[in-house]
């Protein structure tokens, strides 16, 4: 999830932005993910890559293409709407509901590999658990994050992290990607400089 | 979003079409081995029913209980209105009960105008007197835009009782509203004089049914309510069927794509035959298949945020 710059009042600050990885970093990062992929689920057999919307959702993609590049293996990729499991639901306007599609193998007795941009409170996650559990069994659940920013609230971990980016609660993770706002990055806004 | 849902003209388009997006996604859970999501989970829905009804109050329970709300079901047999309650009075009651919606079908048309005005929740319109019934129009739309692919453009041609149907007005103001052009077709005593403008600019009156039918997507039969047949609105229910009735003959006239919707009960024999009711053109099984969608949709929209 990308969250806005947090609003602050006095001391007026200038807003830092930091760029942590660049286009090039952001590409590099997908490829080390995809080997950690195949090497600790031996090939990618049996394996589903679910991204959680929006921005998980071109990253399994990715994913998977550099996972067929590398070792030929056609990883299956589906989509996972969180929206209606998500535990502050009332606490906004309503949500628009997204698609959600399970490549049509399912996902029962698969290795599922949950795809998302960053990786905060722990809270979409716990959303994609619950959601996950309605649409199947799966045989066992792993994260693919690529960013991991700390300040878990829940007991949850991500098993391929890209970068972990110590921030304060202050600050905010902003990811772009190419299919969705035309560049990658990954910047830090709010730090002081 | 809006806060209550009372008539087909509520809803401008994009708000008509997030309902439509919203069902498509929840008609999907109605595939899966747990037809249940945890959204609407500590609400409590009331279904308040002043009307006999099967498929609608069976529909809304479906759709609440689906998305994990708390479910009341309220029918006026049997309960305190049955000595003398009035519908405020009652309203005040599930009020204090912690109704976040109230979903109610009355015999008066305008029951849920008031209502709206008295409890804090929502209010859904499932049908009051001869005045509206927006979730069926948001149905039907629903099933068109599955069957046919688009809305905008449809030709629907709306053929019977049209003095008496909240269908047809809740349909009217909705499909217009979405781009489609309703023709309202009927004998002249149950087609109100001036209907088509004072409801939606574009929509059209017709007495002919045979001449109709070659040029719609879609016609979507009335039912003539028993009750109506003998307070002389046409001589007798054998030339009804023969001048307004659909049968194979006339189902046959309508272009190769076209479908027939009926939002039942079905009188089978008076305004539609067996054979077309039971055809692959007809929708009549997939939309209440579509109801349960679209009212869980519509659920989730108006209580699924803190829109209050």
């Amino acid at each position: 999830m990308a969250y806005p710059p947090a609003a602050r009042s006095s001391p007026p600050r200038q807003p830092s932005v930091k760029v942590i990885l660049a286009s090039a970093d952001v590409q590099r990062v997908v490829d080390r993910i995809a080997h950690q992929i195949l090497e600790k689920t031996q090939g990618a057999a049996n394996t589903v890559l679910l991204g959680i919307p929006t921005r998980g959702t071109p990253l399994a993609r990715r994913l998977a293409d550099r996972i067929s590049t590398f070792e030929d293996v056609a990883v299956p990729v589906g989509v996972l709407d969180i929206t209606l499991y998500r535990d502050d639901l009332r606490r906004h306007a309503t949500r628009a509901v997204g698609p959600t599609e399970l490549p049509s193998g399912g996902i029962d007795g698969k290795r599922v590999i949950l795809v998302d941009d960053v990786l905060f409170s722990g809270r979409t996650v716990r959303a994609a658990l619950d959601a996950l559990n309605d649409v199947g069994r799966p045989a066992s659940v792993q994260l693919a994050v690529l960013v991991d920013r700390g300040h878990r609230e829940l007991p949850i971990r991500a098993d391929y992290v890209g970068k972990n980016i110590p921030t304060s609660l202050a600050e905010s993770v902003k990811v772009t990607l190419a299919e969705i706002d035309g560049t990658d990055e990954v910047k830090l806004y709010g730090g002081q400089s | 979003m809006i806060k209550h849902l009372l008539s087909g003209g509520d809803l401008d388009a994009d708000t008509a079409t997030e309902i439509l997006d919203t069902a498509a996604e929840m008609a999907t859970v109605a595939g899966r081995e747990i037809k249940k999501l945890p959204a609407l989970r500590g609400r409590t829905v009331v279904n308040l029913f002043y009307e006999d009804s099967t498929r609608t109050r069976i529909s809304f329970e479906a759709a609440a209980k689906r998305l994990s709300a708390d479910v009341i079901n309220f029918s006026a047999k049997g309960s305190s209105v049955t000595k003398g309650e009035s519908l405020k009075d009652t309203a005040l009651t599930l009020q204090a009960m912690g109704a976040d919606a109230v979903v109610v079908r009355h015999p008066a048309s305008g029951a849920p105008h008031r209502l709206a005005n008295w409890v804090d929740g929502s209010v859904v319109n499932a049908g009051d007197g001869t005045h509206e019934h927006p979730t069926q129009a948001l149905l039907d739309a629903y099933t068109m835009r599955a069957r046919l692919g688009r809305l905008a453009g449809l030709s629907v041609a709306v053929v019977g009782d049209v003095l008496h149907s909240r269908v047809a007005r809740s349909n009217v103001l909705l499909l217009s509203t979405l781009g489609a052009k309703v023709t309202l077709v009927g004998p002249p005593t149950l087609i109100p004089v001036d209907i088509a403008g004072a409801l939606a600019p574009g929509t059209d009156v017709s007495y002919d049914l045979d001449s109709v039918l070659p040029n719609v997507d879609v016609v979507m039969m009335l039912r003539v309510q028993r009750e109506r047949m003998n307070d002389s609105y046409f001589p007798s229910a054998r030339e009804y069927a023969r001048r307004y009735g659909l049968d194979g003959p006339r189902m046959r006239r309508l272009p190769e794509h076209a479908i027939v919707m009926h939002p039942g009960p079905m009188n089978r024999g008076m305004e539609i035959t067996p054979e077309v009711a039971d055809s692959p053109r007809s929708t009549i099984v997939e939309q209440v298949t579509n109801g349960v969608s679209v009212r869980m949709a519509v659920l989730y929209l108006l209580l699924g945020g803190n829109n209050r």
